[in-house]
């Protein structure tokens, strides 16, 4: 107990005396924490703006068309599947998902949205959070979601404008907005909810299709009566309803086309910023500690042991680290507040916090080269008695 | 001047030499120096006063012999109980470099004890008033870096003193000060040797420091060549006569 106290006696008196030098270092480490956090809040917001609607599902199964590999905009089911897909025991509930894409044009600058269809109260039709559901039927209503609203000022009980490239001709609708749903961010685009039979007559299609006005699901979400049995379900769902496969919510979202590339590529830019950070933040104490050379070897030729010459450099070291991260994300904070709404950053996601884990690791780890020399340090040497 | 403090019998310490071969930096060297004590270890450069310094300091294992500190052989000690004597039964001053530079002075001082779980309120005091005697009433609360070199000699000196040690030790305490500077610090440090009853042993090229010891070890390549021990005789000496 004593090294402690006496290690902190010195890593404090050291610090308070030499704020400035210490100071420059949880400023650089600050700095470090503004890019990987922004990276950590980019990676989070462009996953969410992904996978947002997928992640949401009230469902723990998507059913999908057999060698579809997974991907919805590829899936086209029977319009029976759901049927069957509703009498497989253990189902507890199941909702057809039609998906596509559209533009709002009744604005000063046209939204590009992501334009889905869904039951109500069924899986995949988010509850709303104001106003009401849609009505069924050919209703000219729409529920949109929270990033319709931040993007374009739409409120409940306004009507929109939709533009939908049908064969070769612009074709343009208009919708009541009835309700509002939280965020539910899918491609990248916000997103606004139609009925069935609304989204088939609206949806951009070939002209091919304009002759058949039966909407396909490109997915059904299937909510279990025991969630934890998602093996046995995927298993029982393929063996007893035809032409489908079955995924669970992860690998459907990791085979939304682009995801798993960019998330790859937003991970590996923060692991090198991390990297970068420790081997920067090693130069740095390592650099400390050739300048305290002698200053080490008289301590320790006095008496102090290796044990708290070392535990007061790791004690610099976090105190340093932590000063710095937490710098850094007040930093990250101020700036996050200047960016607009469109652009994807997350910062309430797990990863802001790994990413403030890997942080206040970085200096401990950064600095170990350092704590061992300084541990190694002969007094006779440093002294120059050698 | 009756307890024998240290005692030092036929101590040897051999390094290699690159290319091959040994060489005794210390041969066959036997002392004692007694508490209250005070006692020059002279010789020219390579004659291997540092490296018997640092063997005292138990900072560097003799090859053969033994090295009594208040009856340990620091032979016998392993590497954690040869730091704990350092710091309760040692004193030390260096050349340069002396101080914990991010301390004051008192708190240069007072680390010794806190090294030693003394570091309290009356410890303090003690520091303080120890810094008073030394005439640096007035620096207690300046870091190194705003004292004068023989101010910084004299906290250092202080610090050697503060826990009480057996034996004080100082390497060439005078080697960075002007000759007025070099004749205060030396004079209160033997003053102070004396007062305390501390076995006390500087190592200095200078041998007009020598006016204030008690006795004056001469070696020469290793060996310990001569003893004086008579006043005038070292009177001499320091006046280079």
């Amino acid at each position: 107990m004593r090294t402690f106290f006496l290690a902190f006696y010195l890593a404090i008196k050291e610090i308070l005396r030499n704020k400035g030098r210490f100071l420059l270092v949880s400023l650089v480490i600050a700095l470090i924490t503004l890019l990987v956090l922004f990276i950590a809040a980019l990676g989070e917001g462009l996953a969410d703006g992904n996978r947002q609607y997928v992640a949401n599902l009230d469902a723990q199964l998507v059913v999908f068309l057999e060698k579809s590999d997974y991907s919805i905009s590829a899936s086209r089911l029977d319009t029976n599947t759901i049927r069957a897909v509703r009498r497989v025991e253990g189902v507890a509930d199941a909702g057809e998902i039609f998906t596509s894409t559209s533009e709002i044009v009744s604005l000063e600058e046209p939204l590009s949205i992501s334009m889905l269809a869904a039951e109500p109260g069924k899986p995949g039709m988010p509850p709303t959070v104001e106003g009401r559901p849609f009505r069924g039927g050919e209703a000219s209503e729409a529920v949109i979601d929270e990033g319709v609203a931040l993007q374009s000022d739409i409120k409940v009980g306004d009507e929109i404008e939709i533009r939908s490239t049908q064969g070769t001709e612009d074709e343009f609708f208009f919708l009541k907005v009835v309700g509002l749903v939280p965020k539910q961010s899918y491609f990248f685009q916000p997103t606004i909810f139609v009925p069935q039979a609304t989204w088939e007559k609206m949806r951009p299609q070939p002209a091919a299709d304009l002759n058949d006005s039966t909407p396909y699901p490109n997915i059904i979400a299937v909510k279990l009566e025991n969630p934890a049995q998602v093996e046995l379900m995927k298993e029982r769902l393929e063996t007893q309803v035809t032409n489908i496969e079955v995924a669970d919510i992860e690998t459907t979202i990791n085979n939304i086309p682009g995801y798993t590339a960019q998330q790859s590529t937003v991970q590996t830019q923060g692991a090198f910023t991390l990297l970068i950070g420790i081997l920067v933040i090693g130069g740095f104490f390592q650099i400390q500690v050739l300048q305290k050379v002698p200053q080490i070897g008289v301590l320790k030729a006095i008496g102090s042991s290796n044990g708290a010459v070392g535990l007061a450099s790791v004690i610099q070291i976090i105190i340093t680290t932590a000063m710095g991260v937490g710098i850094g994300g007040g930093l990250t904070y101020l700036f996050s507040l200047s960016f607009p709404p469109t652009i994807p950053l997350a910062f309430d996601g797990t990863r802001s916090i790994l990413a403030v884990i890997a942080l206040l690791l970085i200096g401990p780890l950064g600095g170990m080269v350092s704590i061992i020399y300084a541990v190694r340090i002969e007094p006779l040497k440093a002294l120059k008695l050698a | 001047m009756t307890n024998t403090a240290l005692e030092v019998r036929n101590v040897i310490k051999t390094f290699n030499i690159e290319g091959g071969g040994t060489i005794n930096a210390v041969d066959d060297v036997s002392f004692d120096v007694k508490s209250g004590e005070f006692v020059a270890l002279v010789g020219p450069s390579g004659s291997g006063k540092t490296t018997m310094l640092s063997i005292l300091a138990a900072l560097l294992t003799p090859t053969d012999g033994e090295v009594l500190i208040d009856g340990k052989d620091l032979a016998r000690l392993n590497e954690r109980k040869r730091v704990k004597l350092r710091r309760e039964k040692i004193g030390f001053t260096f050349q340069s470099n002396n101080l914990i530079p991010f301390l004051t002075a008192e708190e240069n001082v007072n680390f010794m004890l806190r090294l030693n779980g003394k570091g309290n309120k009356a410890g303090r005091m003690r520091s303080a008033e120890l810094l008073a005697r030394l005439g640096l009433s007035d620096r207690l609360r300046n870091l190194p870096g705003q004292m004068s070199g023989g101010q910084q000699q004299r906290v250092a000196i202080a610090r050697a003193l503060i826990h009480n040690p057996a034996l004080v030790l100082a390497d060439e305490p005078t080697a960075s000060l002007d000759t007025e500077r070099a004749y205060q610090v030396v004079e209160t440090f033997a003053n102070l040797i004396h007062e305390n009853e501390r076995a006390g042993i500087m190592v200095t090229h200078d041998l007009r420091m020598c006016k204030y010891v008690d006795r004056v070890l001469k070696m020469q390549d290793g060996k310990l060549v001569k003893i004086i021990e008579d006043k005038e005789e070292i009177e001499k000496l320091a006046r280079g006569e």
